[in-house]
């Protein structure tokens, strides 16, 4: 076993990756086989990830399962390496859990399923480099793999909005994205560099993660390059006032597409703000949290107002994620042992929260083909267990205690009424504003009276309740016995806010 | 001094290759015209084994320091001999459909092979000066041998002029480098700058005039307006052929005269080309955005890239002299690909405008696939050349004390990215006109899948390359 542990999260980007090297290879017309392959690659990772869940030795903490080669020499000194800490881990299983679920709920798509789930995978190998990798090079590398082929993904097999004068269309979101999260990749690549020029001039040429946190930067250097890197990563976090890209990008994109774009790829932005501007530059990060838990608390409350504003289904959807990620970026700014596991949790809580939320409009929006909130009426009569599930992401959104939202927001709470009490007030504001619109949305989508133009709708397949049974179960599990998560992003946030001189 | 001769028995040959096929031309029956092709590959196939064989790990000096033949020179000769290969194997259509005498078009092609390479080798100002004419010269018959297209026509007269223009420029640069120094050999000129610590104003003029020359060579800003439409002009795998490797040989000329000559005044002209490595790559990204024609996007799209090569120069070190070859070998495969693609379109349906690229991934879904791919490794994203080569060329650039215009370049990078996509959203998100199936023939086919593996090669696994590269490094910079 100790050589399948040192592999096994090279396999976790092995197998999407080379599973999308496959599909292309599949006849076009077998949709079926199709289907069944890439959802088998789907669950074939989610098992290696709950793998790396389960062995993840919290008491020990630090980067586990590692290994890797020199991939260039000098100059550059790039290794491809791998390894998770208690931060990664857990943003692991979560990527794992999405995208299994993402490819079951893929089933209905018709239109070049081949292409389709080909990307699909390609996608998911680059969010799990992200994760496991520990060079600095190849996290750039694998982010921009991870946002590419999201062009495709929502330009094909997207949907168009149209109030009449309100008109988004599917190429706009998917290029609205895409160059928002390039944008932001030059950020981060600008940080990088001057991080491996500064540490080669220190006598430390190389990209390595374990190594670059053993140099000290200056103080200076490190004010001035943590706000370039960390907005960097904020805009695909969707940072407040770069986060329109994300409602645009998720409401064009297909279901399982928003799902794991929402669900995952938003928490690459979280995740990249820890894993590089805090963990390397940390004096820098203490000097600009103020900053950064500002325009947190802003993405809660402007978030959740322009939910409340919105007809479309996925809009609603769209903003409470930016609503959402407020409470992370909050979490992380308080750089508090709890706020910032709050943080953590948050980002898994929210990953498959929102996972859920988009499989759910996805439902709905198959058999209606609309997503207009005054048009739908009284759906539960004709999809029950549809409208169940969404009444328990509804809960779990607005923190119901016993849900992960609950657990995740109170940690975040906590952290920030220690550091920020003042902002504390205003987010706990939007999440009472985050209760209105769920309780709106609900009333009036599912449990009004019945719309005749909805007689004929059928409730959730056998496939769609599976997928969102898993994300509910988990949703349950971690609100009723979060101990064993929290223990392990425990472990990941000590090292952490152990390099920050002043805590 | 004549003793080590054999060593330039590839040049011979190559010329030699280029005389027979163009007398070959003249016996052959029609029919049977179009085996130069296949003997003009045939014979760059054979020459490339024997440059390899013969020149591997040599570094010598001929003719008393006029020829280097040293690892640098090895590298650009099987460099531009590869390129050549595959110009020529997508010119085969062209020229069956096309050209009467083909025997002549194809000598041409060896003989410009045969100039590029001098370029790289040259070790002394007239020398580099006249293996660009050799070069320059075959481009301009090559641009206009559409005899019966205006824009080729009106292409060629265009690059003569402008061609002529600049290599008096050139010219008159390198004289009065010569009136500073009193030497045109390269090491020479590096001793006497060192010694008069930097460069006396004539030598500044000259030098500056030098770039301009190179510039317009090169087709950077803002020396570029002749660029895109001899671009447009010419035909399609010439344009190709000028989009990589005349511009390579620009820069492996100009790599190694400022390396190996003008390294002791680098204050004095690095400022001025990072300048015009700025503008180049902004004003080329910013212009290719409006661009309808395929050919026009790649003419700018080219430009930009020069650019991005302009880096490296500006912040000369032994790590962006790696980066710039590097990066040149990346888009030497790439840009091959997207052109293949554009040449194998366009010889089945005659069109080059993007928006006739609507639906190709129904109507040939590889073809789509490849130039998607070709377009992303331009970009700069990863798994493809571009990501890698950029990112090791900045890199360097950044260590050298060009941070800014390393994010600028990166920043240019997703400008390119907007325009690369509207190519690959008429691909694959707009439905095509005309469903029909659009064919391929096997040679184009072939052509593409090996520059597409090509880029794949340079993206995932660059060591065997970089090795090479920076043998060719250590051969004109000692430091390594």
């Amino acid at each position: 076993m100790e050589l399948f542990d040192s592999y096994v999260l090279f396999l976790l980007v092995l197998i999407p990756f080379a599973g999308a090297m496959a599909l292309a290879f599949f006849p076009t017309s077998n949709h079926r086989a199709i289907r069944a392959f890439a959802t088998s690659v789907g669950f074939l990772t989610l098992a290696l990830a709950v793998y790396t869940v389960a062995n993840y030795d919290y008491g020990a903490g630090g980067f586990q399962m590692e290994h890797g080669y020199l991939w260039l020499t000098e100059p550059l000194r790039v290794s491809f390496g791998w390894g998770v800490d208690g931060i990664s881990a857990t943003m692991v299983l979560l990527t794992g859990i999405v995208a299994a679920t993402g490819t079951l709920i893929s089933w209905n798509i018709e239109h070049r399923p081949r292409d389709f789930f080909l990307l699909f995978l390609a996608m998911v190998s680059g969010v799990f480099g992200v994760f496991v990798t520990t060079d600095l090079f190849f996290l750039l590398f694998f982010y921009e793999l991870a946002v590419v082929p999201m062009y495709l993904l929502i330009g094909v097999w997207g949907s168009s909005t149209d109030f009449g004068t309100f008109i988004r269309t599917k190429e706009y979101g998917a290029l609205k994205l895409v160059v928002y999260l390039v944008g932001g990749s030059v950020l981060v690549w600008v940080g990088i560099i001057a991080i491996y020029i500064t540490a080669a001039n220190a006598g430390q040429p190389t990209f390595s993660l374990t190594t670059l946190n053993t140099v000290r930067f200056t103080r200076t250097f490190q004010v001035v390059f943590f706000p370039i890197t960390a907005l960097g990563f904020g805009v695909l976090a969707g940072l407040w006032p770069f986060h329109t890209w994300s409602p645009d990008g998720h409401v064009a994109a297909p279901t399982a597409v928003s799902m794991i774009h929402a669900g995952v790829l938003m928490k690459l932005g979280a995740y990249g703000i820890i894993r590089v501007a805090l963990s390397i530059l940390p004096e820098g990060a203490e000097a600009w949290m103020p900053v950064l838990i500002g325009l947190g608390t802003v993405n809660v409350v402007y978030g959740a107002i322009s939910a409340m504003g919105q007809r479309d289904l996925k809009y609603v959807v769209g903003y409470s994620s930016v609503s959402h990620m407020g409470y992370v970026l909050m979490g992380i700014a308080t750089l508090d042992q709890m706020g910032v596991t709050g943080a953590v949790l948050q980002m898994f809580s929210h990953g498959v929260m929102t996972a859920l939320f988009f499989a759910v409009v996805g439902a709905v929006y198959d058999r209606a083909h609309i997503r207009d909130m005054t048009v739908l009426e009284g759906l539960a009569k004709r999809m029950g267990v549809t409208a169940a599930f969404f009444v328990v992401v509804g809960l779990t959104s607005l923190g119901l205690p016993g849900l992960s939202g609950f657990v995740a927001e109170f940690l975040v709470f906590v952290g920030v009424f220690r550091t920020y009490l003042p902002l504390a007030i205003l987010a706990v504001i939007g999440a009472a504003i985050t209760a209105v619109y769920i309780m709106r949305l609900l009333a009036k989508v599912f449990f009004g009276p019945l719309d005749t133009r909805w007689e004929h709708l059928g409730d959730a397949s056998g496939r769609e309740i599976a997928a969102s049974s898993i994300l509910v179960l988990t949703i349950a599990f971690v609100g009723i016995y979060p101990t064993p998560l929290i223990n392990i992003i425990n472990s990941g946030v000590t090292t952490l806010l152990s390099r920050i001189p002043g805590i | 001094m004549t003793q080590n001769l054999h060593l330039l028995l590839p040049e011979f040959l190559l010329a030699t290759l280029a005389f027979v096929v163009l007398a070959a031309d003249l016996l052959l029956p029609p029919e049977r015209k179009h085996l130069l092709g296949w003997a003009s590959i045939a014979g760059l196939v054979g020459l490339l084994a024997l440059s390899l064989a013969l020149l591997w790990g040599r570094n010598e000096l001929l003719y008393g320091g006029l020829f280097h033949v040293d690892s640098y020179y090895l590298f650009f000769r099987a460099f531009f001999i590869l390129v050549g290969i595959v110009v020529i194997l997508s010119s085969l259509e062209f020229a069956k459909a096309h050209l009467s005498h083909p025997g002549e078009y194809y000598a041409i092609i060896l003989l410009s092979i045969l100039g590029m390479g001098a370029m790289a080798a040259a070790g002394e100002l007239l020398t580099a000066y006249i293996s660009l004419e050799l070069l320059s010269f075959s481009l301009y018959i090559l641009v206009s041998f559409a005899t019966g297209d205006a824009r080729s026509n009106e292409a060629g007269v265009k690059y003569i002029i402008i061609g002529a223009f600049s290599s008096a420029i050139l010219l008159y640069g390198l004289s009065l480098v010569y009136t500073g120094l009193g030497t045109t050999r390269f090491a020479e000129i590096n001793a006497a700058l060192a010694a008069a610590n930097g460069a006396s104003p004539t030598v500044w003029i000259g030098l500056s005039l030098v770039l301009v020359g190179l510039g317009f060579k090169m087709a950077a800003v803002p020396f570029h307006m002749w660029a895109p439409d001899v671009y447009e002009g010419a035909p399609l795998p010439i344009t190709a052929y000028l989009s990589v490797a005349s511009k390579g040989a620009a820069f492996a000329l100009a790599l190694r005269l400022f390396a190996e000559a003008f390294m002791p005044a680098i204050g004095d002209w690095r400022a001025i080309v990072a300048v015009l490595a700025a503008i180049t790559m902004t004003v080329g990204n910013l212009v290719a955005i409006p661009q309808k024609n395929i050919k026009r996007l790649l003419a700018y799209s080219s430009i930009s890239q020069v650019g991005y090569l302009l880096v490296g120069l500006a912040a000369l070190s032994a790590q962006t002299s790696s980066g710039l070859m590097l990066h040149l070998a990346g888009y030497a495969f790439t840009n091959l690909a997207a052109f293949g693609v554009v040449i194998a379109f366009y010889n089945h349906t005659g069109k080059e405008e993007i928006a006739d690229y609507a639906g190709l991934a129904d109507r040939h879904p590889f073809m789509a696939a490849a130039l998607t791919m070709a377009l992303f490794s331009l970009a700069g994203l990863p798994f493809f050349a571009g990501f890698l080569t950029k990112f090791y060329l900045f890199a360097g650039a950044a260590r050298e004390g060009f941070l800014w215009l390393a994010g600028l370049a990166v920043f240019n990078s997703l400008i390119s990215l907007y325009y690369y996509l509207m190519v690959i959203k008429q691909m694959y998100i707009v439905p095509a006109e005309d469903g029909s199936k659009v064919k391929v023939s096997p040679v184009m086919l072939g052509v593409v899948a090996v520059m597409v593996l090509g880029v794949f090669f340079v993206g995932v696994y660059p060591r065997p390359l970089l090795d090479a590269i920076d043998a060719a490094t250590r051969a004109i910079l000692p430091v390594l």
